[in-house]
């Protein structure tokens, strides 16, 4: 018998429907994903979760197929349990649950934020980095430390990525808004004051959106998105400078859907040169939410017997990623 | 006004710290850096604040009793205080090796002391153990560039939750004896006006994301 594992992981807590198969050597078999879009506004839970419910089946096949792979070679499933919107996640866990009683195999509930580190160190070879995940729903500064990935500075209210999509539809910019609103901000000229908020470690976006979106009227455009990139992306990098001086560490990784920004690429690279730091960026299928990344940590859980019997497989909307212990960094 | 002879001792996250002389005082320049990753305007308005903040904060709170660095001049051209040399290091680095009463004490002073700032009406608005310094006996408070002249409930309560953040992220072992005792001394220096703090503290606590209790 063959001593490689497979594991098939299914994401499911926002916008994506998420399924990939990975090996327990790294590599990534197949990453196939489903996006709910709103056709107006943000996204509506009900409506992602049915979006979900359609997806699954054909979602999965195609993941099972590209990886050339039959539910039967798995070795676990695993899902992401938390945090994340109800409906979805109930979905998520359901189709999991699902799958796990088919094949027969451990079910393995994984932490959605600990996914998209644990997919970077994974791809980036970096064992120990100060992580700055940032995506629709979360904006968190972390390092490990004593057995647990522990917050250094995270949004008080609204992701950042959030605080941008809001406001790329404002300006009646389609999904997804973010190279858009970069796009006009390369041609913004003048710098227009909005609020900075840093308080110690964390960001605050909510008063800085507001600001934004009043100005939207009577502002230039190129100039309003140029001043809300500055000073959005100047909030995180101040934060993770403060975070690279107070750990020490070697690395930064980026991760999380907004990793894909080019401007917050090169924010954070030069924050990292002046304090010798090495800068990786999660790839940009693996950056947003997707099922490999929580394949891969199920993998790594279930090496330390973290699987859970269906009964006591409860989703965790508010699962808070420095709850949760990470023996395999022990 | 710098001394060609001060060296540097610390690249901060902020600023750049030199230790050397200024008017036959062993003193440290806090120069705040230009960032390349930011916008001009948005860099000189966040650097000339900043500076021009932490100097009066600084003064202030040494007024109210509380251990800070002696402020000797002030450069808004090149962003730079010149300041008292304080010996010591963060406590960051000894809380490691301290016993659970000394850190019980130490913490019980730091409350005590944030307290006196509070109740002359500045927060200090970073409050991380990487910001107070432990010279054999004495703490000193340092880095008040994010402080603000203010006695309003949210201000407080967020100081006293980074403090309380940066105790579980940092000094995971002795954190419930370190908070513990800071409240233990901020309470007594506060009064009973320390309750409505305390209740504040959890409710930003509860803002934050997926927190048990969140609305």
């Amino acid at each position: 018998m063959s001593s490689v594992q497979y594991v098939l992981g299914i994401e499911c807590t926002a916008h994506t429907f998420g399924c990939g198969v990975i090996s327990s050597e790294g590599r990534v078999l197949s990453n196939s994903k489903s996006e709910y879009t709103p056709k107006t506004g943000g996204i509506h839970p009900r409506e992602a979760s049915q979006h979900h419910a359609a997806a699954a089946p054909s979602t999965i096949k195609d993941a099972l197929k590209a990886s050339g792979l039959a539910l039967s070679d798995m070795g676990a499933i695993a899902f992401s349990a938390g945090p994340g919107l109800g409906p979805c996640l109930r979905t998520g866990a359901t189709v999991a649950r699902m799958l796990s009683l088919l094949a027969c195999k451990p079910l393995v509930p994984v932490n959605h934020c600990i996914g998209h580190i644990e997919i970077g160190r994974m791809v980036t070879n970096e064992d120990d980095p100060l992580v700055v995940y940032v995506s629709g729903g979360n904006t968190i500064v972390s390092a490990y430390s004593d057995g647990r990935y522990r917050i250094f500075g995270e949004t008080l209210d609204i992701a950042l990525g959030n605080c941008l999509d809001t406001f790329a539809r404002a300006l009646g910019l389609q999904h997804p808004g973010v190279p858009k609103l970069e796009a006009l901000a390369n041609e913004g000229k003048n710098f227009i004051p909005l609020p900075y908020v840093v308080k110690g470690q964390d960001m605050s976006y909510s008063g800085l959106l507001t600001t934004a979106m009043r100005k939207a009227e009577s502002c230039d455009r190129h100039d309003l998105s140029l001043s809300l990139l500055e000073v959005a992306y100047g909030m995180l990098a101040e934060v993770t400078e403060r975070a690279l001086a107070h750990t020490e560490k070697p690395t930064v990784l980026l991760t999380g859907g907004v990793a894909r920004s080019v401007r917050l690429q090169r924010i954070l690279a030069s924050v990292c040169k002046e304090h010798s730091a090495k800068f990786f960026v999660v790839p940009p299928d693996l950056a947003g939410d997707n099922g490999a990344m929580i394949a891969w940590t199920g993998y790594v859980a279930l090496k330390e017997g973290l699987d859970v019997d269906i009964g006591s497989s409860y989703i965790k909307p508010k699962w808070r990623m420095d709850e949760v212990e990470v023996p395999w960094r022990n | 006004m710098a001394e060609l002879t001060a060296a540097l001792i610390k690249k901060g996250a902020e600023a750049e710290l030199y230790r050397g002389t200024w008017l036959g005082y062993d003193a440290v320049f806090k120069r705040r850096v230009r960032k390349e990753y930011r916008n001009p305007d948005l860099d000189l308005f966040i650097r000339g604040s900043r500076t021009s903040l932490e100097s009066k904060l600084l003064a202030e709170a040494r007024r109210n009793g509380v251990p800070t660095p002696v402020v000797f001049f002030i450069d808004l051209q090149s962003f730079e205080i010149i300041m008292s040399y304080v010996p010591g290091s963060p406590i960051k680095n000894v809380i490691p090796c301290m016993a659970d009463a000394e850190v019980q004490q130490r913490f019980t002073e730091i409350g005590e002391m944030v307290g006196r700032m509070h109740k002359g009406g500045l927060v200090h608005g970073d409050l991380t153990t990487s910001n107070i310094i432990v010279d054999g006996k004495k703490v000193f408070f340092i880095d008040f560039g994010l402080g603000e002249r203010t006695v309003e409930l949210e201000a407080r309560g967020v100081d006293i939750h980074l403090m309380r953040r940066a105790l579980e992220s940092s000094h995971h072992r002795v954190s419930k004896i370190a908070y513990a005792s800071f409240i233990g001394g901020y309470s007594r220096i506060m009064g009973k006006a320390a309750e409505d703090v305390l209740a504040r503290v959890d409710a930003i606590r509860r803002r934050g994301r997926y927190v048990d209790g969140e609305r």
